[in-house]
């Protein structure tokens, strides 16, 4: 039986957000294939679960309280509670899309930015702990900031600049990943063994799937199925691929090799480059910003390998630097031709690349800061690292009780009334 | 000569190959093994079942020596590889009856003394 659409609502609005919501959901696990494979072994499945547990809290912690500080009229500064566990969230029209979808959809975005934190991090802090930090990170970071952007707070106000997360999602999540990283120090053989990626066709692999899942987190961000959204979508292909062909001419020309892990990291730094400019700029001005935004991002990993900053699989270097490019070039190559109305420094406006440098300083200071303060409040109360021989055992036996790569041999089934090991009691 | 034999947790593998090092033992051979040597075993669990690891993961390391560097290898590795707790592995010494470097067919103490220590 066919339904009227309300006149507010489009049928194709619906289906494209509906269709990104699914899309920007994958990126989550993709990610966890991207970090997992980037660590050891013995952490494989920590570090996956140090993703895929955002699925869990993050979502909850979003409908609960998190949508309505972040989208709630409130003031300039934070949404308010008016919201809370989805109040008065319904299927009414908000935009062209219901409100419920809207609220989705922004779900999504809230895991994900949680999730990147967790890169920073990898193979050494406590998961009960991290699980209560990215909790509250959600609640006293990612709220307010979402707000000041895309809640109509003060940095929408100034006129910045952020077509699906730069500043909101990269530069913030990567200030707390940076903070995290410090507070927690280097892994035990961080300087003295080369930490190496166990499994590159998974960095690969998850590299892939979140590529897939950036067209519905940039070309959803257009909230409907209309122009925007289609520049963004081709924007989101074309940027990584300018990335990954400067990419590998910086690995050749410095070391002389092409690499695989080299290749991936390009395509993410890409993807997020072209993250807050998807929309608001030309196709060509997108294969320029993934072009230019290779060199920082190639190179601030490589000093960073140098220091002392475990920042283990380069969050900051990835989403931080990367962030930071595209949310200040967004800022030159805006086009009013073909985001109708949004102009950067190339087409008339230098004021907005300082706007932009504001709204990307505000952030990071006020997500570093905040990180700071939930970590300081956390180790008040419990340690947030795990023993060195929890760290040399590695995590997932340590604290999983599992093993990602297992071939069961010597594995007895344990019932409930059976004798601990007879066997080895007979030859004791 | 002697080969020492020594089974390790692998966590502990980087502490002995540094220890290794600093006694200036370069000749080994390093495999991974799964052993039972009495150790209270890790339990895991997958789904609705739990099973209890009777067998641990070790590694294994083979270390040709002249008779000098016997007594250094062994107390490098007992003091590199100690936990306290049950599980941390043996070392056995065996004797070893003839050595040759296959590169040079050099024999015995020339076979064993990696190429540039001179001793």
């Amino acid at each position: 039986m066919p339904t009227t659409v309300p006149s507010a609502l489009s049928g194709a609005d619906i289906v494209w957000v509906l269709v990104s919501a699914g899309l920007v959901l994958l990126m989550t696990p993709a990610l966890a294939l991207f970090y997992g494979g980037l660590v050891r072994a013995k952490n494989m499945l920590n570090t996956m679960m140090m993703s895929f547990v955002a699925l869990g809290v993050s979502l909850v912690t979003w409908v609960t309280v998190g949508y309505s500080l972040a989208f709630g009229t409130g003031s300039a500064w934070i949404g308010d509670f008016s919201m809370a566990f989805l109040d008065g969230v319904d299927l009414e029209a908000r935009g062209t899309v219901p409100h419920l979808l809207f609220m989705a959809y922004q779900g999504t975005f809230f895991v994900i930015t949680a999730a990147l934190i967790s890169g920073a991090v990898v193979e050494r802090i406590r998961f009960g702990p991290y699980v209560a930090f990215i909790a509250l990170w959600g609640l006293f970071v990612y709220a307010p900031v979402c707000h000041w952007v895309w809640g109509g707070g003060w940095i929408a106000s100034l006129g910045a600049l952020d077509f699906a997360g730069g500043a909101v999602v990269h530069v913030n999540a990567a200030a707390a990943a940076w903070v995290l990283a410090r507070t927690l120090g280097p892994r035990t053989d961080y300087g003295r063994l080369a930490l190496l990626p166990h499994h590159v066709p998974f960095v690969v692999l998850g590299a892939g799937l979140l590529w897939f899942g950036w067209f519905g987190f940039n070309g959803g961000s257009a909230l409907a199925a209309d122009r925007l959204a289609v520049l963004a979508f081709v924007n989101t292909l074309l940027a990584p691929s300018a990335t990954i062909l400067v990419w590998m001419l910086l690995d050749t020309v410095r070391t002389g090799r092409v690499t695989a892990v080299g290749a991936a990291t390009a395509a993410v730094v890409g993807l997020v480059a072209i993250t807050p400019a998807a929309g608001l700029v030309s196709p060509v001005s997108a294969l320029a910003i993934g072009a230019i935004a290779a060199a920082p991002s190639h190179f601030a990993l490589v000093w960073r390998a140098r220091t002392r900053l475990d920042d283990s699989l380069d969050v900051f270097a990835a989403h931080g630097v990367g962030g930071i490019v595209g949310a200040l070039l967004v800022g030159v190559f805006a086009d009013p031709a073909w985001n109708g109305s949004y102009d950067g420094l190339l087409h008339g406006n230098p004021s907005q690349l300082a706007v932009q440098a504001l709204s990307i300083a505000a952030v990071f200071l006020y997500s570093a800061t905040v990180s700071a303060l939930i970590v300081f409040a956390l180790r008040r109360i419990t340690s947030i690292r795990v023993s060195p021989r929890q760290e040399a055992q590695g995590l997932d036996v340590a604290l999983h009780g599992e093993e990602a790569y297992s071939d069961g041999e010597g594995a007895v089934l344990v019932l409930e009334s059976s004798n601990p090991a007879p066997a080895v009691r007979a030859a004791a | 000569m002697k080969l020492v034999k020594a089974i390790i947790r692998p966590e502990k593998l980087t502490d002995v190959l540094f220890a290794l090092f600093e006694a200036d033992v370069r000749g080994f051979t390093v495999s991974r093994v799964r052993g039972h040597g009495g150790e209270r075993e890790a339990e895991e669990t997958y789904r609705g079942t739990t099973v209890r690891r009777e067998l641990a993961d070790k590694v294994q390391l083979d270390i040709g020596v002249s008779d000098p560097f016997v007594e250094p290898t062994v107390q490098a590795i007992l003091r590199a590889a100690r936990t306290g707790d049950v599980g941390d592995g043996k070392i056995f010494v065996l004797p070893v009856e003839k050595v040759y470097r296959i590169r040079t067919g050099e024999e015995d103490r020339a076979a064993v003394t990696p190429v540039g220590t001179g001793s």
